[in-house]
């Protein structure tokens, strides 16, 4: 293949060897730490206010550093880990029901399909429990019992009750618990918010992350921040799809110019799609809204066991009806993992046996549930999911079976960080999910949550403590030449968007990357397709140079240039998305390779060749980018072909 | 369906602004009412007009980004959504539909529908917390908390900041968006030892960005995509009460 080379492999990941419960612990003691005096003379730069940047500019001026956050958003509380639903999982075994951080460490490393860290994915086990102490602490009003003690419930790809959740708004209040953290911090002088505000490239002087150019969208100023280090929360990639569950405004851009000026990007892709979404219901579709995860718990997926069957789903009898997921796999039934549980809707739709008006769609149905516990039960649980269906598709949950389909929704691969969360620029850390840490390649439900939180409240704050305290940095001012350049290199590409004044909008040019991404790059991948893929998003993006309008100017709010310069980068991604889909010769979690299948339709790992991380490396445009391994070693879940039988 | 929208085009902070019409013809049913937006913006790119600005984000109707004046309605017409999720069945062919941003002393214009409402922010800096820095935390199971107390609290924390609530009230106060924090935060017993401090906290930013006062006319909670009630304003009188006769101070003082 002339798409890439192979480069050095990733010998060293910064995780300590031994025993792994005891690696979190001696890491923290190792790390340097930072006198409480030094720290007010140390700016660092958190860009994205979502779970992990909220947390960890929050706790970090709590710490006494002085930090300076930027959102794209109005405010900080709207970063779209509010749009989270079903929950956040932690290992605190308070339904005495098995579980043990060990367990949800090895759920975890299962649940990933075995492409993730054991030490990492350990350490986020480890640090579960604090987060929930954290959360009920600042005041975020989870699900509780009669009793007064939290509640938990089921969700997919385990076997225990783990997930701690506050109705189908758990991401909102977990956020909000840690806006409210940030707003005190700001309140109190210690970090200076930056809202509307975007991250347009990286200053990297001496092969060190020092600081950002960033765009006022209200008035257009382009501005260069300088810092002792520089941390990305700018959340994942999922927008190159043009239909997603993210919000609109979500996009790879922050990450994206870090890992041209250098940053490693691994595993791009591994994407999640999700298999409890709305169906798209036309072309002017804008978003895909999800229906959670935890409806799976109640709600029993079915389609007519017959092809063709139009009728009305309460027409159709039990016994011509297919619970394909419960026959299929008995023991997880409707909670199996999200990866599979999509692509068996998939199967089902591709034999013909889909429903709805476009036949992309299967039933998840609560007649069952709301006989067995009463349709009260069922709207304290979900009452708000239900109202949400219904106003977007006209349709009553209550009396009729939702129609869902398989959404991107969350994105595993991500800047490619050592087990300080550090990139492979020296002072530029990256979080949450714009790492590619811990999920290897499938997420669990309930798991981002755990892991935005951890690494912002618990993990970043102790390791960037450590690179800090690891010799001064050499004083630099905006005017250093690095910087300058960056900011040139800003300035240049807006003009260039500006000057193309051709006769295409820029959605239309996302909506068509999309449609080539989620044909080939989306549930099931395969050689010939990606390469078609590569072959059309290269077209597409030199004609999006050639022929896309942005009206306006780059003075003032100006939304189609933000739009424009997303876009510009989702074309690159996209491309090295097909590139890693295409050198995986396997299948793993949610990359699913039509190549690679067991007989019975699984996806078919090749540990011999693939048990490492994909971390590439940038070097220039039009130039083959560049393959590092990382192998990941197994020392105490070993791999086995996954089953949920 | 086809439509007539006259929009609030307003190029900037200092421009005085105007309603402009628009026809938009074969709307979908299907359609939410930002992807019929959406619909007009690609049409005036291609016919060399700038598009309206208008925020949105999550499109889910949680994150609060969105806020349209819809015929005169914070959110529009149809009850606990916001303007996101608000679909184009709601409406008829050949309506005329006035879109106009939420208007409001603390919430200046930016652009278009595009307002400021960093003064939320503000009030939320000013004691909209409970201080418990990182790693102080307890066992979360040390305090129980009644089960009614916390969906009580859950009822108010589900406030998405958004703002419909100052656009409706005639004298633009931000009093259901305070009282709203306030009453998750005094619900549970986490929040107790700031709880006089805080409201004096909040109630004086309040006052400070330019929020009118609260004269119970409860339009707020009649358009609340949340359905956040009334009665939390009535808490947070109580409380300021008691603050005040306790001599309690912002927070930190």
């Amino acid at each position: 293949m002339d798409l890439f080379t192979e480069g050095d492999p990733i010998a060293d990941t910064k995780a300590p060897d031994g025993p792994v419960e005891t690696r979190w612990d001696r890491r923290r003691f190792d790390a340097k730490l930072v006198n409480p005096a030094n720290r007010r003379r140390m700016t660092v730069i958190v860009v994205g206010t979502g779970l992990a940047g909220g947390s960890a500019a929050a706790t970090l001026a709590e710490q006494g550093y002085r930090v300076r956050s930027y959102c794209y958003q109005d405010s900080p509380r709207r970063a779209h880990s509010i749009a989270a639903q079903g929950g956040i999982n932690a290992a605190k075994n308070y339904r005495n029901d098995g579980d043990s951080v060990h367990r949800l460490f090895y759920d975890t490393v299962k649940g990933g399909d075995f492409r993730s860290r054991e030490s990492n994915v350990h350490r986020l086990a480890e640090v579960s429990v604090n987060i929930i102490d954290q959360c009920v602490a600042q005041g975020v009003p989870f699900a509780r019992e009669y009793g007064g003690l939290l509640d938990t419930r089921s969700f997919g790809g385990a076997q225990v009750q783990r997930t701690f959740y506050a109705r189908g708004q758990t991401g909102q209040q977990l956020l909000l618990g840690a806006y409210q953290a940030l707003e005190r911090q700001i309140g109190l002088g210690n970090v200076e918010m930056n809202e509307r505000h975007e991250m347009l490239e990286l200053v990297v002087v001496d092969g060190r992350a020092r600081g950002i150019v960033v765009r006022d969208m209200v008035t257009g100023e382009i501005s260069t921040e300088m810092a002792d280090a520089v941390v990305l929360a700018s959340g994942g990639y999922g927008n190159v799809f043009y239909l997603s569950t993210n919000a609109k405004g979500c996009n790879v851009t922050a990450t994206w110019r870090a890992h041209r000026k250098g940053a490693y990007f691994a595993n791009p892709c591994y994407t999640q799609i999700h298999p409890t979404c709305i169906p798209v219901s036309g072309d002017h579709q804008s978003k895909l809204t999800l229906m959670s995860e935890s409806l799976r718990n109640d709600g029993r997926v079915w389609v007519p066991k017959a092809k063709g069957d139009d009728r009305a789903p309460r027409d159709i009898p039990e016994d011509e009806r297919d619970y394909y997921l419960e026959r299929i796999y008995p023991s997880f039934g409707n909670l199996v993992p999200r990866d599979i549980a999509s692509r068996a809707a998939k199967n089902v739709c591709d034999e013909g046996r889909g429903v709805g008006p476009t036949k992309l769609g299967v039933y998840l149905d609560f007649a069952d549930a709301i006989t067995r516990l009463g349709r009260k039960a069922i709207e304290a649980k979900y009452g708000n999911l239900f109202e949400m269906y219904e106003r977007i598709t006209g349709e009553d949950p209550y009396e009729v079976p939702m129609r869902i389909y398989p959404a991107v929704h969350y994105t595993m691969g991500g800047l490619w960080v050592d087990y300080d969360l550090q990139s492979t620029i020296p002072g530029l850390f990256v979080i949450g999910e714009a790492n590619f840490s811990d999920h290897g390649a499938n997420r669990l439900g309930a798991s981002a949550l755990m892991q935005g939180l951890a690494d912002g409240y618990f993990v970043l704050p102790a390791t960037i403590a450590n690179y800090l305290a690891s010799g001064a940095l050499e004083k630099v001012d905006a005017g250093h030449p690095a910087a300058v350049e960056a900011r040139a290199e800003v300035e240049d590409r807006i003009r260039r968007l500006l000057a193309v004044d051709g006769d295409r909008t820029v959605d239309s040019f996302h909506r068509e990357l999309g449609q080539i991404m989620w044909e080939h790059c989306g549930m099931e991948r395969s050689e010939a397709g990606l390469r078609k893929a590569i072959d059309e998003i290269r077209a597409l993006r030199q004609e999006f140079w050639k022929r896309v309008r942005v009206p306006g100017s780059g003075e003032g709010l100006n939304q189609s240039l933000e739009k424009a310069g997303r876009v510009a980068d989702f074309f690159e991604l996209a491309e090295l998305m097909c590139i890693d889909a295409l050198h995986r010769e396997e299948s793993c979690g949610g990359h699913f390779r039509a190549e690679h299948q067991t007989p019975d339709g699984e996806a078919q790992r090749d540990d011999d060749r693939f048990a490492y991380v994909a971390a590439w490396e940038y070097t220039g445009d039009g130039e083959p980018v560049v393959l590092h391994k990382e192998d990941l070693k197994f020392e105490y879940v070993h791999p086995t072909q996954r089953s949920y039988k | 369906m086809n439509l007539t929208l006259r929009i609030w085009r307003q190029s900037g902070p200092q421009d005085k602004g105007r309603m402009v019409a628009y026809q938009v013809d074969d709307v979908s049913p299907d359609m939410s009412f930002l992807e019929m937006l959406d619909v007009l913006n690609e049409r005036l790119i291609l016919s060399g007009e700038e598009p309206v600005a208008f925020d949105h984000d999550c499109r889910e109707g949680i994150c609060g980004m969105c806020g349209l004046m819809i015929n005169g309605e914070a959110h529009g017409p149809q009850r606990g959504t916001t303007a996101c999720q608000l679909h184009m069945r709601q409406f008829s062919d050949g309506d005329t539909i006035d879109i106009e941003p939420w208007r409001a002393r603390a919430f200046p214009v930016v652009k278009d529908l595009v307002v400021n409402r960093g003064a939320f922010d503000k009030i939320i800096a000013a004691g909209g917390y409970i201080t418990a820095p990182t790693g102080s935390a307890p066992e979360a199971h040390a305090t129980p908390v009644a089960k009614a107390d916390a969906d009580a609290a859950f009822e108010a924390a589900a406030c998405i900041a958004c703002g419909a609530c100052v656009a409706a009230c005639p004298n633009g106060s931000g009093m259901l968006f305070t009282a709203a924090k306030l009453t998750q935060l005094s619900l549970l017993p986490q929040g107790q030892p700031e709880r006089y401090t805080r409201v004096i906290g909040m109630v004086d930013a309040h006052d400070e960005a330019g929020f009118g006062g609260c004269t119970n006319a409860g339009e707020c909670t009649a358009v609340c995509p949340k359905g956040i009630p009334l009665n939390t304003i009535g808490r947070l009188n109580r409380d300021y009460l008691k603050a005040t006769a306790k001599g309690a101070g912002t927070p930190g003082s």
